[in-house]
């Protein structure tokens, strides 16, 4: 699906140990049960990468634990070992998270699976890392209640895995990200120490440690436990479908919306090329001859939805709008929506390997993001289909490539370099919601510089200060940054000054 | 001008940690009351002042810690925008680094959400000079931790507040707060089975036998919430007199010598079976109570009921000895020992203003 050489080197990059396998294995078959231990290499072979599937490294072991007692037993033994430890939830991370670490092991939280509690009048459910994020608002869906954050990979992927990554989703403008909707974790260090992270009351004493601990991608403890926030399932949700015949309209459309004061359950956009893909794809009738598509849901009480649907109406048919159209009823309004949630699948059809880039940038540098991109696709000579969550300013260009085509793969990682770089001169930053992982380690000696690159590793070294979970994701170090001649020196100066940035 | 005060910044920072002294950066001391020991020579962070940034559809704005919340609201308003989160001020010059490094929310935290969820970036000044950006200007971001987030809250023990990015958004189209006459029990369950349903709930207050409820949002919605809340209307000047006098502890609840608890609480916690008078926020989840209650039993009777308390305003100085904050686990102040240490090591910003240990 992707593929980035130079993530191959950061995995391999990693300080380089000597475990004793044998050694590990007969340690950690004491604390778990056999069932609950993968040292067969055929079956190693199913964790060898996460969803960045091109980068693969086979681990020394797994461990299932299926208790939080064995979570602290693994953790003791590797920390006491020296042993790495890559946590891994459902594997289904698009930055290489969860890619094994070769002298270590990978700790799945899989079967942590249990939905503790879901209590409607408390708006809360309590679940285990290994529940899937579609289950808790499948759990809470007889309450009148959903978990707000709906990753599109929300079938499969884990709460643990959005509490390493803070997913997002397609209706994050209006009810946050993960950091918005997880009021509590139980992390366990390396060291094996269990920890009380936030709490069910609206805050907790000290500094907020659970601000941190969401998008530490699996570098600071394993999470055995999320009390999680459930909102109110709105009563209406209906979804305004725009066409433009100019990119550019309809990035100003969004900012209109906006600056009107309306903030969308959902505001996505796809161009033409992605339109004409999803199209043959889902048969959504989506207008063809549109340069760019908006997506624009409301939701709330039906009042309420009229009333800021006919908002938007006017708004959007001032932007210029050439076609506007109004789901009338659920079936439709998932119509509009199938087209944008299978972008991802289409471009599979259409190219045997797509590149997903997750760069934010503020929304009205939208117009020249996409038109540099143009030019981009041009010198790369490289397909490209652009799904935006317009409304935070988040793209996911989808590059197209063969990586049957050792140039082609090359052109594709170049392309992917060059859009995450403009992503950080244009104010924006290089991941709004996949996270660095191994594949954009690189960038982020573009995006930060020695100092805060140098706290970060002070803030994991303050959890983890014999940095053996998950080491080598997520912070480069100084050297590595160096050795890429990639350092840029700020100190308050951004780079490119003579770009406007608002 | 920012680089020239930077310099001047370090300067004091590296000095101090040369000759093993300590510094306490200020704003307008609005909220000095506030937490633990104030020690540390004072160091005014009002020496830069001034929005930066502000672009009203692009939701943010980012201005100088020394800035006066009031200017920055003032700016708000007139573009129909808002800090969601009703900072209290605590003083008509309080600042916006003074509300970050405070970390507190207003009325409205109980639908919008709290400071912190609304922290976008962050400039430090940490314990060795060196200036910090994190986080940065667009809604989402997961590169390197969030520490723009760890610093709310942190009343300045992890460094000097340069620069705030705060996400903003737009006033609701309308308001209107209902008032009923309920008993305490009655309140909170009513409360708790309003939250659970789609109702444009913004801020909830009760107080001797009377819930008051704002509700925000489009007029449609309003009507429709209004039937199923029920109650009196109050006029919109009282209504915004009301929840002013809140935010800002000035209603009369809030008077008087009595030690000031505030005590944060899980959603189904019952009415606290505590000596002393309560006033009820955020659905029942802050909760304010006047009492010379001792500081052990009324801890351990919320820790029970999976809360925590801080002694906010007076009480006896063995009970402020003895700590303003919850107690932390032992292996939650280590990380915390850690994170000062990571930050600070010469341990030159405010000692002890949020535990002695740090």
């Amino acid at each position: 699906m992707s593929a980035l050489p130079q993530a191959h080197e950061a995995a391999s990059s990693t300080p380089d140990i000597r475990i004793d396998r044998a050694a590990l294995i007969a340690e950690l078959s004491r604390v778990l049960p056999e069932d609950c231990l993968i040292a067969d290499p055929g079956r190693l072979r199913a964790y060898e990468c996460d969803g960045l599937m091109l980068v693969r490294e086979m681990p020394l072991a797994v461990a299932l634990p299926t208790t939080e007692a064995q979570v602290v037993a693994v953790l003791r033994t590797c920390h006491r070992l020296g042993v790495p430890v890559v946590p891994r939830g459902a594997g289904t991370g698009l930055s290489g998270g969860a890619t094994p670490h070769k002298q270590g092991i990978v700790l799945s939280t899989a079967r942590l699976n249990r939905i503790v509690s879901v209590d409607r009048l408390a708006q809360q459910a309590v679940v285990q890392p290994g529940v899937r994020n579609l289950a808790v608002s499948e759990a809470a869906a007889p309450y009148g209640l959903y978990y707000a954050p709906d990753p599109s990979s929300q079938i499969a992927c884990s709460i643990g895995g959005n509490v390493a990554e803070n997913s997002g989703g397609v209706h994050c403008l209006k009810y946050g990200l993960t950091v918005h909707n997880v009021l509590r974790v139980r992390m366990v260090n390396m060291a094996g120490e269990v920890m009380e992270i936030g709490s069910a009351a609206p805050d907790s004493a000290g500094y907020d440690l659970l601000a941190v601990t969401i998008g530490s991608e699996g570098l600071l403890g394993v999470v055995t436990e999320v009390t999680v926030k459930l909102v109110p399932k709105p009563r209406v949700a209906r979804c305004v479908l725009a066409a433009f015949a100019d990119i550019r309209k309809a990035g100003q459309a969004v900012a209109d919306v906006i600056a009107a004061g309306i903030i969308p359950a959902g505001l996505e956009m796809m161009d033409q090329a992605t339109t004409a893909a999803v199209e043959q794809f889902v048969h959504a009738g989506y207008p063809l001859d549109a340069a760019a598509i908006l997506l624009c849901e409301s939701d709330g009480t039906e009042e309420e939805v009229q009333d800021e649907i006919a908002r938007v109406r006017v708004l959007l048919e001032a932007a210029g709008a050439t076609e506007i159209r109004i789901s009338s009823d659920e079936a439709e309004r998932l119509r509009f929506w199938a087209g944008r949630k299978a972008a991802f699948p289409a471009a599979g059809r259409i190219a045997p390997d797509y590149y997903c880039m997750d760069g934010t940038i503020p929304r009205q540098r939208l117009a020249d993001m996409l038109e540099a991109m143009e030019t981009m696709a041009k010198k790369y000579d490289l397909g490209l289909l652009n799904v935006f969550h317009a409304g935070d300013g988040n793209l996911h260009p989808l590059i197209l490539f063969d990586s049957n085509d050792p140039d082609s793969v090359r052109r594709a990682e170049a392309f992917g370099v060059d859009i995450l770089e403009l992503s950080v001169e244009l104010g924006g930053t290089i991941t709004g919601e996949h996270g660095v992982g191994l594949e954009k380690i690189n960038q982020m000696c573009s995006q930060f510089g020695a100092d805060e690159l140098d706290m970060f590793h002070r803030v994991k070294a303050a959890f983890d200060p014999a940095g053996l979970m998950n080491p080598g994701k997520a912070v480069p170090t100084l050297h590595r940054c160096a050795e890429m001649g990639r350092m840029h020196v700020h100190h308050g100066e951004l780079p490119h000054p003579d770009l406007p940035r608002f | 001008m920012s680089s020239h005060l930077h310099s001047v910044l370090r300067e004091q920072v590296l000095e101090a940690a040369a000759h093993g002294r300590t510094l306490r950066p200020h704003g307008s001391g609005s909220k000095d009351f506030l937490a633990q020991t104030l020690s540390g020579t004072p160091l005014d962070m009002r020496g830069a002042q001034g929005v930066i940034a502000y672009e009203p559809s692009e939701l943010f704005i980012t201005a100088h810690a020394g800035t006066r919340l009031a200017e920055v609201e003032a700016l708000l308003a007139a573009h129909n925008q808002m800090l969601a989160f009703e900072p209290p001020h605590f003083g008509p010059h309080a600042t916006l680094g003074g509300a970050l490094a405070a970390g507190l929310s207003g009325p409205r935290r109980i639908s919008a959400g709290s400071l912190r969820d609304f922290v976008l970036g962050v400039t430090l000044m940490d314990g060795q000079g060196r200036v910090l950006r994190f986080g940065g200007q667009v809604m989402k971001n997961v590169a390197g931790f969030d520490v723009s987030r760890l610093i709310a809250g942190s009343f300045g023990t992890l460094g000097l507040i340069l620069e705030v990015t705060l996400k903003v958004l737009p006033r609701p189209p309308a308001e209107q707060t209902r008032v009923l006459a309920l008993d305490e029990a009655h309140a909170l369950s009513a409360l708790r089975e309003w939250g659970a349903q789609p109702l444009p709930l913004s801020a909830t207050l009760w107080h001797d036998g009377r819930l008051a409820v704002r509700l925000s949002g489009a007029e449609p919605a309003l009507a429709a919430a209004v039937r199923i809340v029920g109650g009196e209307p109050l006029a919109a000047d009282e209504a915004a007199a009301l929840w002013q006098s809140v935010r800002e502890q000035r209603h009369p609840f809030f008077s008087g010598d009595a030690p000031l608890w505030r005590v944060a609480l899980p959603p189904m916690a019952p009415a606290l079976a505590l000596e002393g008078r309560p006033l009820v926020e955020w659905n029942g989840m802050q909760r304010w109570l006047r009492s010379d209650i001792d500081a052990d039993a009324l801890r351990h009777a919320v820790r029970a009921l999976g809360g925590h308390a801080t002694l906010f305003r007076g009480g006896r100085a063995v009970d402020r000895a003895l700590g303003v904050f919850e107690p932390l686990a032992p292996e939650v102040m280590a990380v915390h020992r850690r994170l000062k240490q990571a930050f600070d090591p010469s341990g030159v910003f405010s000692p002890g203003r949020l535990y002695a240990e740090l």
